[in-house]
């Protein structure tokens, strides 16, 4: 998108507001910027001019005994969680951070962690950011400033444009500031390992865990040779000391009929799950495409057992199975048809998160939807942008 | 009573035999409800002060029969209403004489229930409480849990997005369920979500929880149940002010814990829920608060150590926990029957707005205030740590003016909650009750943009006009 030369870049919500009336009175598309981290995700675009959310930035509310927090789109991640860091706060769902993924270097911004719907490993226990975020603003298409939701934790009042909005990556308007609620950071962490389990076995151990009371808050299992040797499966618990090391010892006990369990403390715990967020294990590799699959825990392992006899696929599981970042070489459809066929029939869908602009031009980036759903996407695109000028075709043609 | 319904379509009303004669040849005739006395039966719902008789009633038992009474009303032009089980507060599923009631009663089966997926896939007419009885010898619960849970239905959870007591810690409706199977007004069946985390596409799931009715009808849904806690152990802790009380919750989320519930119950619902259910709650203090925590002993033992340092804070002046199940469960029992009892000594509207915990206290005084220059009792009991207040304003419903006073009284205390940061409804939904608010709290662009998408769904307006939107403006979205 940086060969694009038209800048646009707003300051203020009242001149974004402007400056897309224009642009669809011109009929000139404009491609959503935040620090430009996720350029990658999506189908490629070819729009007019960029319009960047850099100089939108700044926390505009933040109580901590309220647990929210709201912030322009532009302002970075990493400001935000250094500011509810000093309160001991996070936000729940534990954005992941996709440099590594991309090899981008820009800064990424809370508008389009919000955009994306981008979640980390706590997403089991905590929810996806779609759980977490509880307003929005944004300039529609139209060039009109929409608010839905709020600041407060629980409100019906009105249809959801948050959710639908949240994940719709830029599609139905820019996001101007985001609300997000908030939990206390829990002050210790710790996880537990098992060696050697198979793909089957690791599915069973996570489910155990995740069936159990003890709310752990990272299940992720990495088959053989993504962590080193052998396969590798992870478990985390973060609470305060006390609870933690009780439910430590009831997990080992629960746990043991899968292995012997070692425990892991809170310095490699933290790495370990920090890779796994940023799919480090995959994401080395600058060459194979990536994907992300969707995916009923409990069929996961037979679903990645029919993708890896047709391709050579090296893969791991988040969510306890229900997320699986998928490596595969990137020729002709990367992969797509064998993925889907396998996914669909598990109960899934798998959005294809990077390959080249080639590659993402031919293959469906998001899952391909019925005639009825994609009836619907693209009148509730009509209805937020008519002229089609916001980021036009990044998730499906014509959308 | 001051909320109008738009005027019959008369046309519709003549041709209401034709229409009957319609729906007759999609569904047995015991699914058909046509007589004016069975009709009576679904005039209104738990906003008893509006009633009207529907059309007919049509109580179709699979996803095929709701989508061919849908494709068929459709067709003819005829309006429809979702109905659960009738309990919304806002008036979400009132009819209106030229609409059929499309009741959802005879889609009442469980139809899967995955343990290692931690899923349950069932009919929209399933109660919310049937959930959990299915799952709860294995262990398993589903997490939303309004009162009404031993009647009101999970397509009306969805509907409403409704929330409980366990909602501070487990979240409401919305992220409780992983998919829906929806049928449109023209009869198009169509799944949003599934088993699978994250919705393809757009976030339509995200869209229809909370619709009220007016996207589509939901015929199943795939919900996640939870593992149950290993203990749980609920703590009165009375107070000599509501403000205090309120001081008290704010300090505690402030603190970093967040319990499984905070209900606050001031002394008017102290009194009216401890007549009914005899939980021996503490007569003599201004205000209570319940306040549930869960895990092992030790773990209990050490979060109630920091609440109780907390309140003392505050003034506390009586805490008292629950030593045994079923002291727990009458403690429960008298909270959640709140609104059957308070209907016992009056006619009550109840108010759901939601403020953000900071205002607690001020919100509090000034329902008070508010109330009295009406010269109306209020009992104030509601889910505090999210801020989401329900006074219960009682009047007498025979009485005209007594209904003004309340039902203005009502609208004053939800611009409040508006005012001070929150919004109208934090779990019982708009309907007809907060419908002409709305633009208190949403610029006409806001509701233009969500009128705008409501009519991707339903063109024609079919599915449950009268409520949520105001009903001037609509043609300008
Ligand atoms: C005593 C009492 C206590 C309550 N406590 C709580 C509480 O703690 N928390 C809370 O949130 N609410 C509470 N409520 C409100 C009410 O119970 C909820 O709103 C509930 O979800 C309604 O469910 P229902 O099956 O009765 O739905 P209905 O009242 O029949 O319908 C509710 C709305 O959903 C729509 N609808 C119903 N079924 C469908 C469907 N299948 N598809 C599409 N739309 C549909 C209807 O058109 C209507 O707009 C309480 C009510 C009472 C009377």
């Amino acid at each position: 998108m940086s060969t694009l030369t038209a800048q646009l870049v707003p300051e203020t919500e009242a001149q974004a507001c402007a400056m897309i009336a224009e642009a669809r009175a011109q009929g000139r598309t404009l491609a959503i910027e935040g620090g430009g981290t996720r350029a990658g995700f999506g189908r490629p675009m070819q729009a007019d001019c960029v319009l960047s959310t850099r100089a939108l930035t700044g926390i505009t509310l933040y109580e901590p005994a309220e647990l929210v927090i709201s912030a322009r789109a532009g302002t970075p991640l990493s400001f935000i969680e250094e500011t509810l860091a000093q309160k001991g706060q996070m936000l729940p769902f534990e954005p992941a951070d996709y440099r590594g993924l991309y090899g981008t270097a820009g800064e990424p911004t809370i508008g389009a962690v919000a955009a994306c719907n981008i979640s980390g490993p706590r997403r089991i226990q905590t929810g996806a950011a779609r759980d977490s975020l509880i307003g929005v603003r944004l300039v529609n298409g139209r060039g009109e400033a929409i608010k839905s939701g709020g600041r407060v934790m629980k409100n019906v009042t009105g249809l959801d444009l948050v959710k639908l909005c949240c994940g719709a990556h830029g599609t139905l308007g820019l996001f101007t500031e985001v609300t997000f609620k908030l939990l206390p950071r829990p002050p210790a962490e710790a996880s537990l390992a098992l060696d050697g389990l198979d793909d089957a076995q690791a599915i069973r151990a996570m489910s155990a865990t995740l069936s159990s009371p003890f709310e752990v808050s990272g299940v992720a299992h990495l088959p053989t040779g993504l962590s080193g040797g052998a396969p590798l499966t992870l478990v985390r618990l973060e609470r305060d000391e006390i609870s933690l090391a009780y439910r430590l010892q009831r997990l080992t006990d629960l746990l043991g009929p899968f292995g012997a369990v070692r425990r892991i403390g809170p310095e490699e715990s933290r790495a370990h799950w920090h890779d796994i967020a940023q799919v480090a294990p995959l994401a080395k590799s600058a060459t194979p495409a990536i994907w992300r699959l969707s995916l009923p825990a409990h069929h996961a392992a037979r679903c990645m057992a029919a993708i890896s006899a047709s391709l050579g696929a090296r893969y791991f599981y988040d969510w306890a199975g229900g997320l699986v970042w998928l490596a595969v070489m990137p020729n002709g459809d990367a992969g797509a048809g064998a993925i889907r066929h396998a996914v669909v029939e598990a109960g899934g869908h798998a959005t294809l998160m990077r390959a080249s602009d080639n590659v993402r031009a031919r293959v469906d980036v998001f899952p391909p939807l019925g005639a009825a759903l994609m009836k619907i996407t693209a009148g509730i695109k009509t209805s937020f942008d008519p002229g089609g000028i916001l980021n036009p075709g990044r998730m499906y043609a014509g959308v | 009573m001051s909320i109008l319904f738009p005027l019959p379509d008369q046309d519709i009303l003549d041709r209401r035999d034709d229409i009957i004669a319609g729906l007759g040849a999609l569904l047995p005739p015991d699914c058909l409800v046509t007589s004016e006395d069975e009709r009576r039966a679904f005039e209104t719902d738990a906003l008893t002060a509006y009633r009207y008789i529907p059309l007919a009633v049509a109580l179709p038992r699979t996803t095929e029969e709701v989508a061919a009474v849908l494709a068929f009303c459709h067709e003819a032009g005829v309006k429809v209403v979702a109905r659960g089980a009738g309990t919304s507060l806002s008036g979400g599923a009132i009819p209106q004489p030229d609409a059929i009631v499309l009741g959802l009663s005879k889609l009442n089966a469980i139809l899967d229930i995955n343990f290692p997926g931690r899923t349950v896939r069932v009919q929209a007419g399933v109660t919310n409480l049937s959930i959990t009885e299915a799952v709860s010898a294995e262990g398993f619960f589903y997490a939303p849990d309004p009162s009404s849970q031993l009647a009101c239905t999970i397509g009306g959870n969805i509907g409403m997005n409704s929330g409980g007591a366990h909602c501070l810690k487990y979240g409401v409706t919305t992220n409780n369920v992983l998919g829906v199977r929806v049928v449109q007004m023209d009869g198009t069946i169509i799944d949003m979500g599934g088993e699978a985390l994250d919705s393809p596409g757009l976030d339509l799931l995200g869209l229809m929880v909370g619709s009220e009715g007016q996207l589509g009808i939901v015929t199943e849904a795939v919900v996640r149940i939870l593992p149950m806690a290993e203990d749980a152990r609920p703590v009165l802790f009375g107070f000599e002010t509501s403000e205090d009380a309120g001081a008290c919750v704010a300090a505690i989320i402030g603190a970093g814990i967040i319990p499984v519930a905070m209900e606050f119950m001031d002394k008017a619902a102290i009194e009216i829920c401890e007549a009914f259910a005899k939980a021996g709650y503490p007569l003599d203090v201004g205000a209570m608060l319940i306040i549930e925590v869960e895990g092992s002993a030790a773990e209990m033992d050490a979060q109630l150590k920091r609440i109780v340092e907390i309140a003392h804070r505050h003034n506390v002046q009586v805490v008292r926990e629950s030593k045994s199940a079923m002291e727990t469960a009458l403690i429960w029992k008298g909270r959640k029957s709140a609104f059957g009892a308070t209907g016992r000594v009056a006619d009550y509207i109840c108010m759901d707005g939601t403020v953000p915990t900071g205002q607690l206290s001020y919100v509090l005084k000034r329902t008070a205030e508010i109330c009295a220059d009406y010269g109306l009792r209020v009992a104030n009991v509601f889910h505090a740590g999210d801020g989401n207040m329900h006074p219960l304003i009682m009047y007498n419903v025979n009485d005209p003016a007594d209904c003004r006073k309340a039902e203005q009284a009502g609208l004053d205390l939800l611009k409040l909650c508006v005012d001070v940061g929150g919004c109208l409804t934090g779990e019982h939904g708009v309907g007809i009750e907060k419908r002409d608010l709305m633009p208190h709290q949403f610029t006409p662009q806001d509701l233009n943009q969500q009128m705008r998408v409501r009519a991707v769904f339903d063109p024609e307006w079919l599915l449950n006009p009268a409520k949520v939107f105001p009903l001037e403006g609509r043609d300008a979205a």
